[in-house]
């Protein structure tokens, strides 16, 4: 058996995918011109896939804050943490993102992937109990794989599900974590947090929350779900992303406890790997900077995720379950989700596009993420484009008004 | 979703293996692949349509039915539709 075999039905996939012409898997941008748009295939074109919520990679305090760490101190730090040694700047973000939380430890990764998959395969062992939302980020299924804990899903968002499976461990000896996310990558739905510190409280488990795409879009100063749903002290693990708010890369996670420190030393993704350049830290600095003093960009995202998530449902897409800096649009199937993806790119438009293995429960979707630098009339022109491609491909209906016409003949 | 079957389970207290089998292949028999029937012998991941992603989703449903957790580990090792039933069975049996 070939290294390759076992890969036979993705290739197979793989290659209907890209019967389209194009691989959405490997779009190149040919050049980046600003947070909204790009040139793909020689054409500019609205970027609305990017995650890149506040629009700050190409904020200009960023970017000279960067430029001036890159003269200052050079181009990477070339080594972990705990061998090289932390540079200054390490230990001000990490103190700077302990407080913004209010929390008294912090510890940063150099991605985010890297900080769920570190934290959450650590923190429980042999004995413990992990319990995670079924519809959890790959970086979280991954630490199931590395750790020696039991490792149990509960049914999505569902508080209930969670409740039940806490209820049948009662008796057991180990610890007991349960991992949740501010807001899910694909649907763009926020946990029911409240309810969930609830039965993690009455059953005695820690509370991790993921905050990589609440940060800066939820709560009065932009903490994420846990500020928003006022349990920020009962979640005792805050865990998140520089690389969408933020506008770089790289992880963190925040916590009360006082032998928190004891990570730095047992999370294998933090100590065998090279830290975070200067550059980036200096303009994740400059960008939490920036979240904390100008709510108007929250304000801003906020309003053009209605702009279009109340565009895009009147026109009949179905849509994730709530408004979010994620809109999730459904489409029945694979074909349908990669043919409506390719006819959005042909007409200047980037989303990306996110079939099955990677979605819950096998669901096709065109997935969309807002921008507070986008423009009203950038997104207008969105939905009328998409309004147009939906009729063509019959994933939509006309409009009642063209109905009346047709009937007035 | 709980159709009420997991109380009526729990109210009981024993279930008989032919209960446990029964409820599998019920959750089972979407991914049937053409005319073979769904047996013990089974192999979930091999003799049906069904990806890991979606068995994962199916051991969720039974572990309410039979009010039992099955962690992902122990679901990693079972292969086929007589060794879930025997995984079901003997964690009813420690509760």
């Amino acid at each position: 058996m070939g290294l390759f075999d076992r890969y036979a039905g993705l290739l197979e996939v793989y290659r209907d995918v890209r019967t389209t012409g194009a691989d959405p898997f490997q779009i190149r941008m040919e050049r980046v011109l600003s947070p909204t748009e790009a040139i793909i295939n020689g054409r500019k074109t609205l970027l609305v896939g990017t995650n890149n919520y506040f629009g700050l990679t190409f904020d200009p305090s960023c970017m000279e804050a960067a430029i001036e760490a890159i003269r200052a101190e050079g181009t990477g730090t070339t080594g972990s943490r705990i061998a090289n040694g932390s540079y200054s700047e390490h230990i001000f973000l990490e103190n700077e993102i302990a407080e913004f939380y209010g929390k008294k430890h912090c510890m940063v990764f150099t991605t985010g992937y890297q900080a769920n998959l570190g934290v959450i395969s650590t923190l429980v062992g042999q004995g413990d109990h992990l319990l995670i939302d079924a519809d959890s980020h790959a970086s979280i299924y991954d630490a199931c794989k590395q750790t020696q804990a039991e490792v149990v899903r509960f049914k999505h968002n569902d508080p209930s599900s969670l409740e039940a499976r806490l209820r049948r461990l009662e008796g057991k000896p180990g610890n007991r974590l349960v991992v949740l996310e501010g807001i899910y990558s694909m649907l763009g739905d926020s946990a029911p947090l409240k309810e969930f510190v609830e039965v993690c409280k009455k059953y005695g488990a820690y509370v991790l929350v993921d905050e990589a795409h609440s940060l800066g879009a939820l709560g009065e100063n932009g903490r994420g779900l846990c500020e928003e749903a006022g349990v920020l002290d009962d979640c005792h693990f805050i865990v998140g992303t520089f690389s969408k708010t933020l506008g770089a890369i790289g992880g963190y996670c925040v916590s009360n406890d006082p032998d928190f420190d004891i990570l730095r030393v047992t999370v294998r993704a933090y100590m065998f790997t090279a830290s975070l350049p200067p550059s980036i830290v200096a303009s994740v600095r400059q960008a939490l900077r920036i979240v904390k003093g100008r709510p108007e960009l929250r304000k801003q995202l906020w309003s053009n995720v209605a702009t279009l998530y109340d565009g895009l449902a009147a026109q009949g897409f179905k849509l994730g379950p709530q408004h979010g800096p994620v809109v999730g649009v459904h489409l029945p199937d694979r074909m349908m989700a990669i043919g409506f993806w390719r006819a959005l790119l042909d007409a200047g438009i980037y989303v990306n596009v996110a079939i099955p293995p990677a979605t819950p429960n096998g669901v096709s979707l065109l997935r969309c993420s807002l921008c507070a630098a986008h423009t009203a009339e950038q997104l207008e022109h969105m939905i009328e484009v998409m309004t147009g491609i939906g009729r063509q491909m019959g994933v939509i209906s006309s409009t009642p008004k063209l109905r009346v016409v047709a009937g007035a003949r | 979703m709980n159709n009420g079957t997991a109380d009526i389970f729990e109210l009981h207290g024993k279930v008989s293996r032919a209960t446990v089998i029964e409820e599998i292949c019920l959750q089972l028999a979407p991914f049937q692949a053409g005319e073979q029937p769904i047996t013990g012998e089974t192999v979930i991941s091999k003799d049906l349509t069904i990806d890991s992603l979606a068995v994962m989703d199916m051991v969720m449903e039974l572990e309410d039915r039979f009010d039992v957790s099955i962690p992902m580990n122990v679901v990693a090792e079972i292969h086929t539709v007589d060794e879930l039933t025997e995984t079901i069975l003997e964690l009813r049996a420690k509760r």
